[in-house]
């Protein structure tokens, strides 16, 4: 292969990097992308595809087993870990050779190997059988983040593991403590349950799910109990103790006693670190803070033409973050016009446990925090029909109004497909709707999406159906 | 295409009129200077003539039709060729071949005619979306334009950030964080009456009253008034006049006069007015925030009682008018004031008022300056007094004068000079020949 000059290379083939070339090349850039693993990164090979194939299985099985609630028969209800991994490997599959054609179908060369930056205008790629030279006008770094991993607990795919080695179990633990009660530890916690496992959460601070509003934490909280998972919180791990075929935990939990119990899988999930190894970062003096790489609000690295996106960078990490900050890289080097750094407080983040949880903008705590006058609006499922018609009425929908502007400040959800429904409350906010916008809008009857326009009316006092 | 004719905007202030008349009907043809229709303000009648040419298409809005928001369309106008087959599908609100019917029109604040409808206090809807100075649409959130609208500021001044140049919250917080773009103040106001701290309906047994709603010109009265105390910083001084000499002066120059000219008391004190604040101009001015505004024009309006209210038609250039044309002029200036046949030009602006209460016996009182103008003097009546003159109490006839002031631009010593000047004249009317 002859050294080819780029106008855009991503190092990255994962949800930031490849939709940052798709963008570039749509708008008349020649690009690259640089791949050392699979198309499609940690989210389609290893996080949010695969997963949500294993919960729907979860989801199914859960379905089977209350059959009769809805007046159907299923005897011998059982699964095959086996054939439910296989499946959701073959999803991650079927979309991976998927981003292969759309890389051919908008004439991006692939590159498979490992990348390392030369210079400003240079990497050095280490494929299989050779070592290439790579020009780039500019570069957009997307080499993602992993799992981070706690000291004396390095995942062992047998007794520890991190996301990816719960993704593909070798076989079904009787019993799962899971460190972290974040969206992946809550996805994975949920997952195991549902399908038997004797599952305990520990998180650090006093409740699951941190990042959410405290009161929707509460309720997913409340019903992962009713299924029998345990939570420990305000808990710290003082010890594992790692066996062949289990660990032994002692944890001090919130009222200071200390208990031990034996589990057959550690799963830690205490957040990610940036992958700023082996990428020539320290050779042009990229600024690197805590495993990440520091970037602007337009994603630019102190040294000009590269740019970093994703995981890679600050929060959130979420794979739909990356891709839009991968267009907005793209078309700010293609010279593009109203171009509009991303803001975060209207990024939404879903969780895909059971029931799902989902938010956009500020909790209550947040608003307050933040000196809002607010008005707070909540509509229960118990009060949908569509939800009582699916037979899933735990959840609520609840929204946060400043009670000056009527701007919504956010919303947060828990309950059956909230993640689906969030994206309304996000273009909401996109644009800058006040409640008397969504008021207006007509919500199609029945639907869940009911619960959303209820909870806006309640918020001033106006709800209908409770 | 059609041409959508747009309700004008009579004055800077205007916000909403009344469509009193249409001097045309659907098919009529219509030539740019036609006059289309009767506009009502809270002060004035105001005929709208045609800009174009053409046909008339459609009248949208009907005869008496109240509060129609400025900007509003108010009929369509066919351009010549066309038949009324070219209203399908015709957007009117589409502003691209919009004109703002004639007289010369400043949209100030346009809001589609949708806003009107009332809603309950807990739903109010989205501030309507704005148009720029030229009737264009801007681009804005619904959040920025609630924003706006509570912060008093003008939308259409920003630039906008958003997608395609949207003027989001981000841009109206900026706005407001520059302390720029505050909407004038005569904008911001509140178009109701003004609300008392506490409803005086608290006080008193249903049925002991009767209650009168407000009409548009007591609103007015009440919110203009309101924000002149509020805002003015007045202080008042006052000083006699004998009127002996110029009483003689006005009944020989009556009594000579035979074209039917009655000269009245008050025509002598718009002279007098005139001429001092040509000879100290610092008290004809308006504040203007970072400035001073000097008038070049003695332009002075007259109190005039109407029914339900008051209004104060402007003797323009009084300085240059002696008193005859200064006599004509009032009598014309009231009494189309009385038949609210005014137009904005002759209400609006000024530098300086007289109110004169001197036809009910009232000694003397104080009043409330006009704004823009800073200062206003009010006339008592003329009566016989007992005056000390070498030494000797002996009978005047003495008028009491109090000028307003607004103290951020009018020092008292620039006032006492003032009310010096005005009394030489008062008292010594041959001075006003020069």
């Amino acid at each position: 292969m002859t050294d080819k000059t780029y106008d855009v290379v991503v190092i990255g083939g994962g949800p930031g990097g490849y939709v940052a070339a798709i963008r570039a090349s749509q708008l008349g850039l020649k690009a690259a992308v640089i791949e050392r693993d699979k198309l499609g990164g940690v989210c389609l090979n290893w996080g949010c595809i695969p997963t949500k194939a294993l919960l729907r299985s979860a989801e199914v099985y859960h379905l089977m087993q209350n059959a009769s609630d809805f007046g159907l028969k299923a005897e011998g209800i059982s699964f095959d870990i086996d054939a439910v991994v296989k499946r959701s490997r073959k999803v991650s599959e079927r979309l991976s050779g998927g981003i292969g054609f759309l890389m051919k179908k908008n004439k991006i060369d692939v590159i498979a190997g490992e990348a390392s930056l030369s210079d400003p205008t240079t990497i050095s790629v280490k494929t299989a059988k050779e070592t290439l030279t790579v020009k780039a006008k500019n570069i957009i770094l997307a080499t993602g983040a992993r799992a981070r991993t706690l000291p004396d607990l390095e995942p062992d795919g047998d007794v520890v593991w991190t996301a990816k080695e719960a993704m593909v179990p070798k076989k079904m633990p009787k019993s799962i403590l899971v460190i972290g009660s974040g969206a992946i530890g809550i996805e994975f916690a949920s997952f195991y349950n549902t399908l038997g496992v004797d599952v305990t959460v520990v998180e650090m601070v006093d409740r699951i799910l941190p990042a959410e509003d405290a009161e929707i934490a509460a309720l997913a909280a409340k019903s992962f109990k009713a299924q029998g998972m345990k939570l420990l919180t305000g808990a710290k791990i003082e010890k594992v103790e790692k066996g062949a075929k289990n660990a032994k935990v002692t944890v001090t939990t919130s009222d200071g006693k200390t208990q031990t119990q034996t589990v057959d899988v550690v799963i830690c999930a205490v957040g990610i670190v940036g992958n700023v190894e082996n990428i020539g970062l320290e050779k042009l003096g990229i600024k690197v803070d805590r495993t990440h790489v520091s970037v602007d609000k337009w994603c630019t690295t102190n040294v000009k033409n590269i740019y970093a996106i994703g995981d890679l960078v600050g929060p959130p990490w979420l794979a739909h973050k990356a891709s839009h900050e991968g267009a907005m890289v793209a078309e700010r080097i293609a010279g593009q016009p109203d171009i509009h750094p991303l803001d975060t407080s209207k990024i939404p983040g879903c969780t895909y446990c059971h029931p799902q949880v989902a938010s956009v903008g500020l909790s209550e705590e947040k608003a307050k925090e933040a000196g809002y006058k607010i008005k707070v609006g909540r509509f229960p499922f118990t009060g949908n029909g569509k939800a009582i018609a699916l037979g899933d009425t735990t959840g609520l929908v609840k929204t946060v109004f400043d009670e000056k502007t009527g701007e919504l400040l956010g919303a947060h959800m828990v309950g059956a497909e909230v993640t689906e429904l969030i994206q309304g409350y996000t273009v909401a906010r996109t644009m800058e709707a006040t409640e008397a916008d969504l008021m207006g809008t007509v919500f199609p009857h029945p639907t869940l999406s009911e619960m959303m326009h209820e909870s806006v009316l309640d918020a001033f006092d106006r709800a209908l159906h409770i | 295409m059609p041409i959508s004719i747009l309700m004008p905007a009579l004055s800077p202030t205007m916000e909403e009129g009344t469509l009193a008349k249409w001097h045309v009907k659907e098919g009529d043809a219509v030539a740019s200077g036609d006059v289309i229709a009767e506009i009502e303000t809270d002060k004035a009648t105001m005929e709208v003539e045609a800009i174009d040419e053409g046909t008339v298409g459609k009248l949208l809005v009907a005869e008496g039709t109240e509060a129609v928001l400025v900007n509003t369309a108010i009929a369509i106008i066919l351009e010549e060729g066309e038949d009324v087959s070219a209203l399908d599908g015709f957007d009117v609100n589409a502003d691209a071949e919009s004109t703002p019917a004639s007289p010369e029109s400043t949209p100030s604040k346009v809001e589609p005619a949708s806003s009107t409808e009332a809603s309950p206090a807990a739903e109010k809807p989205s501030a309507p979306e704005p148009a720029g100075a030229t009737g264009e649409r801007v681009f804005s959130s619904p959040l920025a334009r609630r924003i706006a609208s509570q912060e008093g500021v003008d939308i259409a001044a920003l630039k906008g950030t958003g997608p395609r140049g949207r003027v989001v919250k981000k841009d109206v917080e900026a706005a407001l964080a520059s302390g720029q773009s505050k909407a004038p103040a005569a904008l911001q106001a509140i178009p109701t009456g003004q609300q008392p701290a506490v409803d005086p309906r608290v006080y008193f047994e249903e049925g002991s009253y009767d209650e009168v709603p407000l009409d548009k010109m007591r609103m007015t009265i009440a919110r203009r008034l309101t924000q002149s105390k509020q805002e003015i910083p007045h202080y008042y001084i006052s000083v006699d006049c004998e009127l002996d000499a110029l009483l003689q002066a006005r009944k020989d120059l009556n009594a000579q006069d035979d074209e039917g000219i009655k000269l009245s008391v008050n025509d002598f004190v718009v002279r007098a007015a005139a001429l001092a604040l040509k000879k100290v101009p610092d008290v004809n001015v308006s504040y203007a925030g970072n400035a001073v505004l000097k008038h070049h024009n003695a332009d002075i309006g007259i109190a005039v009682a109407i029914d339900g209210g008051l209004i104060t038609p402007i003797i323009s250039k009084a300085d240059e008018k002696g008193l005859a044309a200064i006599s004509t002029a009032a009598k014309d200036l009231a009494l189309r004031a009385r038949e609210r046949k005014l137009k904005p030009s002759e209400f609006e602006g000024g530098g300086f008022s007289i109110s004169n209460l001197g036809m009910f016996g009232v000694k003397n009182f104080t009043a409330v300056i006009n704004p823009p103008q800073s200062a206003i003097l009010a006339v008592g009546a003329g009566e016989m007094r007992p005056v000390i003159k070498d030494g000797e109490v002996t009978a005047a006839t003495v008028m009491t004068v109090t000028l307003s002031c607004d103290h951020r631009v009018i020092d008292g010593a620039l006032g006492a000079r003032f009310l010096q000047v005005f009394k030489r004249h008062i008292e010594l009317p041959t001075s006003m020949l020069m």
